[in-house]
């Protein structure tokens, strides 16, 4: 099991609804289930994928989030949880408040653009970074919208969403991010997850 | 075609059948095939709703017409819905014309078949009639209700009325109401058949006649509707009969042609034009947004049935858009319902043909709800 995963094992109660948007292969909802006994369901863009979550026994979607979330009613879940994905979207600000929506509370999970080595590969290199976590060239990425963890705090304080924990990740090790160790975690870390409600 | 009826295994349901139409039946017959073997513990069986132009023959060989039954490729002996495992039943529509109490069977009181006297039927009526048969089966819940087009709505119908009777269910390349499209397209059909001079004011089959051509057009016009633009032009594009040109006549002189009549005319001899009409209308009729008030989601209130809903990009009968609906509603409840829509050039018809990434939703989607089933208390 990833260590991403870990993390968000702790954070989803037991037994709570859990929407996983861009659920890939269902491995975490399959991962939720055995483990939070959660009542999970899944968005997924690429088809096959839903395909194989169904044979899991898993409840998919096949969607665009960015389209698909106007569809889900108010507070119809505990969680929602987005790994990896904010910034893949055209407009990240909206999906991220019709996630808090949609749910109660959700877990967004960001590759940091704020770490050292993507900061350094940039510096000396002068070109895009192209990192673990950030594997594609610029001309093909589907990432649209980078952030750094400061970034993310930032958009939280102007729409006033509350940042109930933030979590750093990096190298298998994860540790607590707050706003006293902001400048140093968001130099360190690799991923932000991020517990956030309205 | 030679077709032989007395092959059919019907029971007949000696209970009250109340009719949308306000018309009650007092008895009915159904007539049914079941393939594989029903389990212990009864978590195994799979109700098929065939569509408008289907039967109760799913697989193996249809022992009226002794063609391959219309889902072959889907049912069977390690196939998708696999035979060794689920134990499969398909009925036949009442309304129908394959030995369930229909428009060509003989009524009673008058020794003449019912023709046009029959009372028109509705999809909750053949559901119902359908729910009879599980009960006659011993079945008080199906690991699953599924089927195609006509076959899907009546599994929407059935989720609806009997929300205790099945864990699961597969409404495939289907509405929850008919758009006027649709309904356009069966009157269409309709009016082909009754403007057939054979038709005989519905009579035909008392006055020895057969309105063959009334019926191979309203054949016809469906298989249109069934194909994708791209499909038809893929297969026939403008491709001729003969390698000598155009004839200058109106003869087929287009490959397309030709194979219109060729499915027009084929299904005149195993199909009755009375039914066409009756089920066509029981399709146009259909609409679960008015019965529940405009609101979709009333109709799956509190549900626990698992849904997985599929539909195909080409299919412009029962649009994508049309499953998306449905989609949303069971979602709004909180419903479990997957979704998948096929990237296909089949359009409607997807469903009868080799469509690979459908058969893998839905092999895996049964597979996984079978174990499920079966550990459920």
């Amino acid at each position: 099991m990833k260590i991403e995963d870990n993390v968000l094992l702790d954070l989803i109660e037991t037994k709570s609804r859990v929407l996983d948007v861009g659920c890939g292969d269902g491995n975490l909802l399959l991962i939720l289930k055995k483990n939070k006994n959660i009542n999970g369901r899944g968005i997924e863009i690429n088809q096959q994928k839903v395909t194989e979550c169904l044979s899991k026994g898993l409840a998919v979607i096949e969607g665009d989030a960015e389209k698909d979330l106007v569809n889900y009613p108010d507070n119809s879940f505990d969680f929602a949880i987005l790994n990896q994905s904010l910034q893949q979207f055209y407009n990240p600000r909206k999906v991220l408040n019709d996630l808090l929506r949609i749910a109660n509370k959700a877990i967004i999970t960001i590759p940091n653009f704020g770490y050292w080595k993507v900061r350094l590969n940039l510096l000396l290199k002068g070109t895009m970074p192209v990192t673990k976590t950030l594997p594609y060239n610029w001309f093909d990425t589907p990432n649209l919208h980078m952030s750094t963890i400061k970034d993310f705090y930032f958009l939280c304080k102007i729409d006033r969403i509350h940042i109930m924990k933030s979590i750093s990740v990096t190298d298998n090790k994860s540790s607590n991010i707050n706003y006293s160790n902001l400048n140093i975690k968001n130099l360190i870390s690799e991923i932000g997850v991020f517990l956030i409600t309205k | 075609m030679k077709l032989n009826f007395e092959n059919i295994n019907k029971i007949t349901i000696n209970k009250d059948l109340l009719l949308d139409c306000g018309v009650r039946l007092d008895k009915f017959d159904i007539a049914f095939e079941t393939y594989g073997k029903l389990d212990k513990n009864k978590k195994n069986a799979v109700l098929i709703f065939h569509a408008l132009s289907g039967d109760q023959f799913v697989t193996g060989l249809n022992k009226v017409t002794g063609k391959e039954g219309w889902w072959n490729l889907v049912v069977g002996e390690n196939k998708p819905i696999d035979t060794k495992k689920y134990f499969v039943i398909c009925a036949n529509v009442i309304g129908g014309c394959m030995g369930s109490t229909g428009p060509k069977e003989i009524c009673e009181g008058t020794g003449k078949p019912y023709g046009l006297s029959f009372p028109v039927i509705t999809i909750k009526d053949m559901v119902k009639a359908q729910a009879y048969l599980l009960d006659h089966l011993g079945i008080k819940k199906t690991l699953a209700v599924l089927g195609g087009s006509m076959g899907g709505m009546q599994a929407l119908q059935f989720c609806s009325l009997y929300p205790d009777k099945t864990f699961t269910a597969v409404p495939i390349a289907c509405a929850a109401s008919h758009s006027a499209q649709n309904i356009a397209f069966n009157e269409l059909a309709r009016q082909a058949i009754m403007a057939d001079p054979e038709w005989d004011s519905g009579n035909y089959i008392s006055a020895g006649k057969v309105p063959r051509k009334g019926l191979a057009i309203a054949r016809m016009a469906g298989h249109i509707s069934y194909l994708s633009e791209q499909g038809l032009q893929n297969k026939f594009g403008r491709k001729l009969q003969e390698d000598k040109g155009l004839q200058f006549s109106f003869d087929a002189d287009f490959q397309v042609e030709s194979y219109l009549k060729y499915q027009g005319y084929s299904f005149v001899d195993r199909f009755d034009a009375n039914s066409y009409l009756y089920i066509t209308r029981a399709m146009d009729y259909f609409d679960l947004y008015k019965a529940n008030n405009g609101n979709l989601s009333l109709a799956f209130k509190n549900t626990k049935i698992k849904f997985c809903i599929i539909s195909f990009s080409t299919d412009w009968l029962y649009p994508t858009s049309e499953s998306k609906k449905i989609v949303i509603a069971l979602n709004s409840i909180g419903a479990e319902v997957s979704f998948v829509n096929i990237v296909t050039n089949n359009g409607h018809d997807s469903f009868l043909v080799n469509e690979p990434k459908f058969l893998d939703t839905l092999k895996g989607f049964l597979e996984s709800n079978y174990e499920d089933f079966k550990n459920e208390n």
